[in-house]
């Protein structure tokens, strides 16, 4: 069990802020941290792993990270940390970015094994392309065998097909390597592969906890779908309005009577939503 | 050509080479923690390492020879505990060369630290690895151009420094009398000829000093794909 109560003033773009989070994290869990930029979430992480200081309680398998008296440098503290710009030592090679963590060959060549990158062990980090250098780092994560894995974002600088194909690697490693996973993320396509539990943070604070299903699927009550999306434009087509909406890359037309276009204001975000049929999926 | 006397070369590079890894020595932690830390100090210390590039050098060389002569407490003290003289000789040229040519050792250091991703730094201590550990195996492997460039920048300027030298060490032949100092003299007793020869080496070397950098920094960034 990994026990948090963090406590700590924040400045963000929007003025001072207040970091309040107690959460109590199964072993073995991953959780996927969300919430928009500035809600502190990159913020959490780097106190758990020691790289930021916070007031109040770190526990982990009912061992003292940090409390009121004691505080475990980051060192000390048993974790990997996968950042979202790579962090690889530029000066070695892949191979050794992983042994600089720890002389155990055995656990090198399983690891980049696992993630097909045997043949580029002797290769520097400057001359692997992203999807390369973010295996590297997680590999490199791993080498502690960390009790906690900790994740900033780790796909975000990535493509589609690198995101799947690295999302398997975490989900491989992570289930091989029975650590307590804590990703922050804001692909909710990810999140639900990965992660059983969501942790959704707002100006500090933790507005939703959940399954992944209970978090960010967005339909209520007798809704069959919804989506969210942008209102770009309203448009009048003789007695009817038609509302023009950004839904992910998508852009749909929507159908809206004149007292709903008053109630919408070009720019907002909307919830596309309906419950008369069901939506069908093709090819 | 027969007579032209070398020595004061040769005395310039000892003291260049002696200075440079003193300061090598001094310089790194200083240059490592002025480079992490977030102390309010930060602008004041930045503010004494670098004063000698602004000061006069009679005013650096003026309160150095204060400071270490007989009738100091630190030259008193060094004169009756060690029975080291601490000025117009070798020993004081050191010391003050040490002074003279602090910042252009701190200074590229620091800014090569500074460069680097904090990230990768944080990275070695989430592998476990100390501060001292980072900086040898991390963080100096990765700002060679900046640590060629301190190393050398602060030997020619070693090599170089006129002022400060006159000042705490006279001119006293293979104790004091450094290449520069030569110079000074042979211009002073109107003996172009040599002067003419010294400035020559000088000039020369510190191009090719100079070039020897820029040529090793493009060559690097090349390399690692900058």
């Amino acid at each position: 069990m990994i026990e948090l109560s963090l406590q700590k003033k924040l400045q963000g773009s929007h003025g001072a802020m207040h970091l309040d989070v107690n959460l109590e994290i199964k072993e073995h869990d991953f959780v996927a941290l969300s919430g928009k930029s500035g809600s502190g979430k990159t913020t959490l992480l780097r106190i758990i792993a020691g790289l930021e200081e916070a007031q109040g309680e770190i526990i982990v398998s009912e061992k003292i990270w940090q409390n009121s008296k004691n505080y475990l440098p980051t060192q000390k503290r048993e974790i990997g940390f996968v950042f979202q710009d790579y962090a690889l030592f530029a000066n070695m090679s892949v191979l050794q970015n992983l042994l600089f963590v720890s002389e155990d060959k055995k656990l090198a060549s399983h690891l980049l094994e696992l993630t097909e990158l045997t043949e580029l062990q002797n290769r520097l980090p400057h001359t692997l392309s992203g999807g390369q250098k973010q295996r590297v780092a997680l590999c490199r994560s791993l080498m502690r065998r960390p009790k906690i894995l900790l994740m900033d974002e780790p796909l975000s600088a990535l493509d589609m097909e690198m995101r799947n194909k690295l999302q398997d690697d975490i989900l491989k490693l992570h289930k091989e390597f029975g650590t307590t996973t804590i990703m922050v993320s804001h692909d909710p396509s990810e999140i639900y592969r990965l992660a059983n539990r969501v942790v959704m943070l707002s100006h500090g604070k933790i507005m939703q906890d959940g399954t992944p299903k209970e978090v960010l699927l967005q339909t209520k009550g007798s809704q069959k779908f919804s989506l969210k999306g942008e209102l770009l434009d309203i448009l009048k087509a003789d007695v009817i309005y038609i509302g023009i909406i950004a839904i992910g890359q998508n852009i749909v037309e929507v159908v809206m009577d004149e007292a709903e276009a008053k109630t919408f204001k070009i720019g907002q975000s909307v919830h596309v939503n309906t419950k008369a049929f069901a939506p069908s999926l093709s090819h | 050509m027969s007579e032209l006397d070398f020595a004061p070369f040769l005395l310039s590079f000892k003291l260049a080479a002696i200075t440079t890894l003193i300061l090598f020595i001094i310089a790194l932690p200083v240059a490592w923690w002025l480079s992490q830390t977030k102390c309010r100090c930060k602008p004041f210390v930045e503010a004494i390492t670098s004063l000698p590039i602004v000061l006069p050098p009679s005013v650096l060389g003026f309160y150095i020879l204060f400071a270490l002569s007989q009738n100091s407490p630190i030259g008193a003290f060094f004169e009756q505990t060690f029975g080291i003289k601490l000025v117009f000789n070798f020993t004081g040229l050191v010391v003050a060369s040490c002074f003279y040519s602090f910042p252009f050792m701190v200074q590229p250091l620091q800014g090569g630290f500074e460069t680097l991703n904090k990230n990768m730094l944080e990275a070695s201590y989430i592998a476990g690895k100390s501060r001292l550990q980072t900086l040898y195996f991390v963080a100096l492997p990765n700002i060679k151009p900046a640590l060629i460039t301190a190393i050398i920048i602060t030997f020619a300027h070693t090599v170089g420094e006129f002022g400060v030298v006159l000042m705490v060490g006279g001119s006293i032949p293979n104790e004091t009398k450094v290449a520069s100092v030569a110079i000074y003299e042979a211009v002073e007793i109107m003996d172009y000829k040599t002067a003419h020869i010294y400035s020559l080496i000088m000039l020369s070397l510190s191009f090719l000093v100079l070039l020897g950098v820029y040529l090793f920094n493009r060559r690097h960034n090349k390399r690692i794909g900058v």
